[in-house]
């Protein structure tokens, strides 16, 4: 079945593209958007796999709940003050406190 | 913790229920086609967190309550059970239902044919009570999860200009 192997081979391309776009987004609610991509192609794949079962899970569990849950702990966070640079050496401190020096 | 805008908000009004009702359809069609129990109930669970994530913990957690959901798992786990120790005059987990002719308990069809929803005695049972229980803890999880965002949103986060990510 070369259709077949033709749809299995693109759904697993389109894995890995989505997995890389998760890590190369600045944005994280565009990472987290692509990890469900992820998710999403991975039910795909488990019912081309002939698992529907797993297929139902991966897509109730994984493209929903868990971008539900990653959302939810991203509104509790707050940005970095300057323009996303999170390492401790580049970030400002805040104007009430001075960096003790060594 | 603000709502998102109106469009995301009318979108999951909507959809929520469309995933509710396919989720209790592959729970009751648990002993027939693929899915059950717990694929089923983290479907529905689905619901509370699109509401959730619209609508922002303020609104939701007016609505509904953790102990709903707690309630929810304790009525899953007892019918569990219940359900293991109908056939107690036998074995632990005996199909006592099958073939009584009452709820579930209708003989299965002979040769080929769709698959007949009212089979399987305390298999279908279980089923419902496993949806139940998943339903309950995984919107529990999500309900918490939230709170406790909430609680530590109130005291650090007021007056300062920093927005979430989401904005």
């Amino acid at each position: 079945m070369p259709q077949n192997d033709l749809v299995h081979g693109a759904v697993l391309v389109l894995i890995v593209v989505a997995g890389f776009f998760a890590i190369w987004f600045r944005d994280l609610l565009s990472s987290i958007i692509s990890l469900s991509a992820v998710s999403l192609l991975l039910a795909v794949e488990f019912y081309i796999l002939q698992a529907p079962d797993v297929a139902i899970a991966e897509a109730a569990i994984g493209a929903g709940l868990s971008t539900a849950i990653y959302i939810v702990a991203l509104r509790g966070c707050r940005k970095a003050p300057s323009g996303g640079s999170l390492s401790p050496e580049e970030a400002t401190p805040e104007p009430g406190k001075e960096e003790p020096k060594p | 913790m603000r709502p998102l805008s109106v469009i995301v908000r009318t979108v999951c009004n909507a959809f929520a229920w469309f995933v509710a009702v396919f989720g209790v359809y592959v729970i009751v069609h648990g002993h027939l086609s693929p899915g059950g129990g717990f694929q089923g109930g983290a479907v529905v669970a689905t619901f509370m967190a699109l509401l959730l994530v619209s609508h922002g913990a303020t609104k939701c957690l007016g609505w509904v309550r953790t102990n709903f959901f707690y309630a929810f798992e304790h009525v899953g786990l007892l019918t569990f059970i219940a359900a293991g120790f109908l056939g107690i005059g036998v074995t632990f987990f005996y199909n006592s239902l099958a073939l009584s002719g009452g709820l579930f308990g209708s003989a299965v069809p002979l040769g080929p044919n769709g698959g007949s929803l009212n089979t399987s005695g305390t298999i279908a049972l279980m089923n419902c009570a496993v949806g139940i229980e998943v339903v309950g803890g995984l919107s529990m999880i999500l309900l918490y999860m939230m709170q406790g965002v909430f609680h530590v949103d109130k005291p650090t986060l007021r007056g300062k200009e920093e927005a979430g990510h989401d904005r």
